[in-house]
């Protein structure tokens, strides 16, 4: 073999293994290490809902006086402050504080739902939730709940909230 | 990947309830070499984030970010996130567990914003998952990547002649190894998605998903900050960094007296700096070289393809259609012809003498200089293009009994050249197969290149001892050794 085709053949056996090489880092890191997103033995509890507080402050009807002060395209007998409660969300496990938050209203004026997502990992196995949920400025826990729920490993149990429903909603 | 991916989407059905079903097919082949297209499209994706990222890294430390790069380089920042997003929402669509959860991550990264509202809620029952969410993600993994592709066309804009397409053997040699993992290794798909459950271990693609390990590990908002503060960083280089702070190269300038309109500057830089304008000064030429001091990177590229930069010119003063205010090509005349007087002065035996031409060594790395002896004289410039190859024959004229150009490393194809485009057009230039072109009259055995950078020195001081050894066996022709022009010696004189 001349030096030239020796070369050439090295040359070409050099592209190889960098081809290799670069093909061996794409293969393994696309798949591999596996991830342990949920250990063996746990399951997830999800809380997740949507729902307006009350208003802060009730309506009043508006005197004449004021309505005369108003412009004639705004004068609505009733005068309705938008600004909404925020939700205090208390859920416990086992007689354990599980999820214990408060949500305030969206909008730049406050007067929308408020909307909750945790997730927490749980030992799979049978659990008690106690669920409490206060929508009003007075923080009176309005709708509450409870459920016995035997969670698999790796199952998932959606906390929600549906007012038509009756309030709390398990979905496992 | 582009074609894989449009050859999958024939293949694939947009439905919720069809889509990871439809992809099983396809790693089953009922559809045509759909496990080969499917893998491809994958491994494809995957080193295409790889090659992303050290493009990035190489450009970053070889400093090439700073002044005419500026835009360059924040517009490449801004497509990394259109790479990731790309190539995530392509997970989604196989509709897997593994589907399921980096669509459910990155619902939880963006909820983390405030005014985004809980998109986490819409993935908490299979229910809601609808044909029109399905809609809505083809649309996402389509219109991002041609967003991308934009992005990528706005990245090379101030580019004149940009690579955008691999070397031929570079990309057959990739797509085979690409389509060899792609047999040797398909891609599967995980248990189709189910939302009443959490995926426990997941062969997870970590160079995309690997951003949601983190979230999980360090919660959304730190991720939040690492991406947005590595975006910062990098936005802040071209401005904050020491490469920022060094002085600007000073910009071309045109001489309209010596500019005819050519147009060979406007062809050769590597910057798009230079346009061609109507003409200003009423001289009898169409147009003018007009030069963007913003894009120009003082290179000299212009100043060596300009017809008006020869040495044979009778002028005291040699001053060209387009030059380097900083390394003028009148200085450049100087200095050669203080090397040629010096080598005039010469005994016999000290011969064969050289010139070298090359960059210097802020550019390339590789101090030339080194390389100065009484027989060898080097001739540092901002390009290796900057030598107008006129100078090469003067030099050979006049004294000089072999002329050794050099710049950045890699060869006429490219390579490590600093300015894109020097390499090339120096090897073209003297090859005579572009303009200026060097005179199929000089004798080719007398004029050597040799590519080189930093870290090069002894390999540059073996080529030139090889040169000059080659140089003592090729005799001068026959009759009486060629001069330099009779305007030049009377110019000196």
């Amino acid at each position: 073999m001349s030096t030239l085709t020796a070369g050439k053949a090295a040359n070409y056996a050099l592209q190889a293994v960098c081809y290799a090489a670069f093909m061996a880092v794409v293969g393994y890191f696309a798949t591999s290490p596996p991830y342990v997103h949920l250990p063996a033995g746990q399951a997830v509890v999800k809380l997740s809902l949507q729902h307006a507080g009350q208003r802060k402050e009730a309506c009043r009807e508006r005197s004449a006086e004021e309505l005369a002060k108003l412009a004639p395209n705004m004068r609505a007998a009733s005068d309705c402050p938008r600004e909404r409660a925020p939700l205090v969300v208390d859920i416990r496990m086992d007689d354990q504080p599980l999820f214990a938050l408060v949500a305030p209203p969206r909008g730049l004026s406050r007067d929308g739902a408020s909307t909750v997502y945790r997730r927490v990992a749980v030992a799979a196995g049978t659990h008690r939730f106690e669920t409490r949920l206060a929508d009003s400025v007075d923080g009176t826990f309005r709708f509450t709940g409870q459920r016995t729920v035997d969670l698999k490993p790796g199952r998932v149990l959606v906390i929600d909230f549906d007012a038509k429903e009756g309030g709390w909603v398990f979905r496992e | 990947m582009a074609a894989s991916g449009v050859y999958v989407y024939i293949g694939f059905d947009t439905r919720a309830d069809g889509a990871y079903a439809s992809v099983e097919r396809m790693s089953a082949n009922a559809f045509p070499l759909g496990s080969l297209a499917r893998s491809l499209h994958r491994y494809a994706s995957d080193a295409f984030v790889l090659v992303v990222l050290l493009h990035l890294v190489r450009e970053w430390l070889l400093g090439r970010y700073a002044h005419f790069r500026r835009f360059s380089w924040t517009t490449g920042v801004f497509s990394l996130w259109l790479v990731y997003a790309s190539g995530i929402g392509g997970y989604w669509l196989v509709w897997d567990t593994l589907a399921q959860y980096s669509l459910i991550a990155t619902t939880e990264w963006l909820d983390a914003l405030p005014f985004l509202g809980q998109l986490t809620r819409n993935f908490d029952a299979t229910a809601k998952v609808s044909d029109r969410l399905f809609s809505l993600l083809i649309f996402l993994h389509i219109g991002i990547p041609l967003a991308l592709l934009a992005t990528m066309w706005v990245h090379v804009q101030r580019l004149a002649r940009p690579a955008t397409t691999p070397p031929r053997a570079l990309a057959l040699g990739t797509a085979g190894a690409l389509v060899a993992l792609a047999l040797g290794k398909p891609v599967a798909s995980a248990p189709p998605a189910d939302l009443a459950t959490v995926p426990g271990t997941l062969a997870l693609d970590w160079f995309y998903l690997g951003v949601h390990a983190f979230a999980d590990a360090a919660g959304a908002w730190a991720l939040w900050a690492v991406l947005l503060g590595a975006t910062a960083c990098l936005l802040a280089l071209p401005w904050l960094s020491r490469e920022a702070r060094a002085r600007r190269p000073g910009a071309a300038v045109v001489d309209l007296a010596n500019c005819n309109g050519c147009a060979r500057c406007f062809a050769d830089c590597p910057y798009a700096a230079v346009t061609m304008q109507p003409r200003s000064d009423g001289r009898n030429h169409l147009r003018q070289a007009v030069v963007d001091a913003d894009l120009c990177a003082g290179c000299g590229v212009c100043a060596g393809a300009c017809p008006s930069s020869t040495p044979f010119r009778s002028t005291a003063e040699l001053v060209t259609g387009i030059d380097l205010p900083q390394a003028p090509i009148g200085a450049l005349r100087a200095a050669l012809e203080a090397a040629l007087d010096r080598f005039s002065a010469l005994p016999a035996g000290r011969r064969p003498n050289v010139v070298v031409f090359g960059c210097v060594p802020a550019h390339c790395g590789l101090d030339i200089r080194a390389l100065d002896d009484a027989s060898t004289a080097a001739l540092p410039m901002l390009c290796a293009a900057q030598l107008p190859p006129s100078f090469v024959e003067y030099a050979l004229r006049a004294g000089a009994d072999g002329v050794l150009v050099t710049g950045c490393r890699g060869g006429t194809q490219g390579g490590d050249c600093v300015y894109r485009l020097g390499n090339r057009w120096t090897g073209l230039r003297l090859a005579g197969a572009r303009e200026p072109h060097l005179r199929a009259a000089v004798p080719r055995d007398r004029v050597r290149i040799a590519w080189a950078g930093r870290g090069d020195e002894a390999l540059l001081a073996g080529e030139l001892r090889a040169f000059r050894a080659s140089l003592a066996t090729v005799p001068w022709p026959a009759g009486p050794r060629p001069k330099r022009s009779e305007t030049a010696h009377a110019r000196r004189d």
